[in-house]
């Protein structure tokens, strides 16, 4: 089975974020492979195991820096990867741009299944998978939390996360899957796998390369920090009891929710 | 003038408070509102939604939309959306909503902007703020052409009684069968009136102080006491030492919430997890560390054991509500 895997490279979740305009501060920055995208790469990569065949692609949009992201999923044990670096494409995308260049990428690529990380823990916005879909005109199934392919690989039968609970849905392939956490347990990648990962052959496009011209269709036009919340009142008494006390009288009478 | 299309969801023959909710707020911003309310034996529900501002509901009914379907939704919605011809389409950023909003979006051809806390009109255009970075920090966000289609986190705005037209309307709608290639083939949810954390009005979450999943017992128990908009969280550490469900965790790698009141038993309050929950309106924390982050964004710190505080709060409130 082939698949191709849709990768981010995101500031680690330790990050301090601070403001800047319309985007944030770069510098100081640990830049790791966005968290969900590991589930992501990590099933591309059992699925393969499972058939003992195809490949498994690596496709990010990002700057210079990405090819760190991408040489971690090489490691991890995906074949081969597409980086489109273009700084100034990559500055302006949002999740419609981001998807545009991924589909330009993806269309000239063998696959059965497409990867991703249900979001990117950078700007949360959960839309990528199902526009890279749209242009690619297969359907797509978000929040995966098990996936199955028939042997003829015609169809999968995966389970998602909806609310409340889980649906079981089969999907005939190829078509685009974005995985939640709980899919699998991601693998590190091994000594032999980093060393492996740095002759592992990454084709570098830009969006002109690709044929993308497609423009943002939402633009961030100010980020801004959250209020400081001030510690609040340390509610005092000589025991748990007495608190516990405080406690609700300030919940019935102050918050007024009990 | 032109107007806002509003997708209006419905679970368990109810539609959902979130619906609601940018129903009312797409009134505030002016101009018509119209709603698409997609279901199967959902035609009696559109009334209420003329109660909160809608102008026109738009009902799509029949058995085919017993299960959401995001192929088959969309298709319907679409068509709904080229009759009105909106400006801002809107919608809640529930569980479906995410996997809704940005296909619809898609297969218009413009962007979405996901997971909104408060909107603004500047002229023409709707101004959306939301958290990025899990809520560490929050970008201002403008599509950049019509419709403006926006997804606004539950509890973000309250609902109000303003009357609308609300005349209802069977929307003529065809499926392309065709291009419906994913089938549900069975659903389990479970037996629990519980809202979803993104949706709840009050959370009561637990972390690593919690011991063990034993002991959820009594979060639970004291979540029961505030009523059914109420629920249960869990730290990371939590999650990850098994003792709850992926589906319960709050922060970065997990559910971004902001309930009326978060209460964080036992949770010392990683840079992660604040992010998650620190636009809840009032957060209460317990743990007996004093040193604990957490205290740093708790309006209402009790520095003690928790083992002892719960117990004694959950009477005390039994106690309070007579």
């Amino acid at each position: 089975m082939n698949t191709v895997v849709c990768i981010k490279q995101v500031p680690d979740t330790e990050t301090l974020i601070k403001v800047q305009g319309a985007g944030i501060v770069t510098e100081g920055i640990k830049w790791v492979m966005n968290p969900y995208d590991e589930f992501a790469v990590e099933e591309a990569l059992q699925q393969k195991e499972k058939m003992k065949a195809g490949a498994v692609t690596i496709v990010s949009l990002g700057p210079d820096r990405a090819i760190e992201a991408i040489r971690t999923g090489l490691a991890m044990g995906a074949d081969t990867a597409v980086h489109i670096n273009d700084a100034a494409y990559y500055d302006k995308a949002d999740p419609y741009a981001t998807a545009a260049a991924l589909a330009a990428a993806v269309k000239g690529l063998q696959y059965d299944a497409i990867f991703l990380g249900k979001q990117a823990i950078d700007d949360d916005a959960a839309q990528v998978p199902a526009i890279l879909a749209e242009m690619l005109g297969i359907p797509a199934v978000t929040m995966v939390v098990k996936f199955e392919v028939a042997a003829d690989k015609s169809t999968a039968t995966v389970t998602r996360e909806i609310e409340g609970g889980q649906a079981v849905v089969e999907v005939p392939l190829p078509a685009v899957f974005s995985a939640q956490k709980g899919l699998n347990e991601p693998r590190y990648a091994s000594l032999p796998g980093i060393m492996k990962a740095k002759k592992k052959p990454v084709d570098v496009k830009t969006a002109a390369d690709l044929g993308v011209s497609e423009g943002p269709k939402t633009v961030v036009k100010e980020m801004t920090l959250p209020p400081a919340r001030q510690a609040g009142k340390v509610i005092a008494g000589d025991d748990a009891a007495a608190k516990a006390k405080e406690l609700a009288r300030i919940l019935h009478e102050e918050v007024k929710i009990v | 003038m032109a107007g806002t299309l509003i997708y209006a969801e419905v679970q368990k023959g109810e539609i959902k408070k979130g619906s609601f909710e940018v129903t009312s707020k797409a009134k505030e911003l002016g101009g018509d509102v119209a709603v698409c309310l997609i279901g199967s034996g959902v035609e009696g529900l559109a009334s209420q939604l003329a109660k909160y501002g809608a102008d026109k509901v738009y009902v799509v009914d029949g058995p085919e939309y017993e299960n959401y379907v995001t192929e088959a939704y969309v298709q319907a919605f679409k068509q709904v959306a080229d009759t009105v011809s909106p400006t801002v389409i809107l919608a809640s950023a529930t569980a479906q909503g995410k996997d809704f909003v940005p296909a619809v979006a898609a297969r218009l051809g413009v962007g979405a902007i996901s997971d909104c806390v408060d909107l603004k009109k500047e002229g023409d255009k709707v101004v959306a703020k939301r958290p990025v970075y899990a809520g560490k920090a929050y970008a201002m966000i403008e599509a950049v052409a019509d419709p403006q289609v926006i997804a606004v986190r539950p509890n973000s705005f309250a609902v109000k009684e303003v009357a609308g037209a609300g005349a209802v309307e069977k929307a003529a709608v065809s499926l392309d069968a065709s291009k419906i290639k994913a089938v549900v083939k069975s659903i389990e949810v479970a037996q629990t009136d519980e809202p979803d954390q993104t949706e709840a009005e009050i959370i009561v979450s637990g972390g690593r102080g919690m011991k063990g999943p034993e002991n959820f017992k009594m979060l639970e128990d004291l979540a029961k006491l505030f009523g059914p908009t109420a629920t249960t969280g869990a730290s990371r550490a939590a999650v990850d030492a098994g003792w709850r469900e992926h589906s319960y965790q709050v922060g970065q790698t997990g559910k971004t919430v902001s309930p009326n009141l978060y209460i964080a038993c036992g949770i010392s309050g990683a840079i992660q997890h604040l992010a998650g929950m620190g636009t809840s309106k009032v957060i209460v924390a317990i743990n007996k560390d004093a040193e604990a982050p957490i205290f740093q964004k708790a309006d209402y710190g009790v520095v003690d054991d928790l083992f002892n505080v719960v117990p004694a709060l959950i009477s005390e409130i039994q106690n309070v509500k007579g």
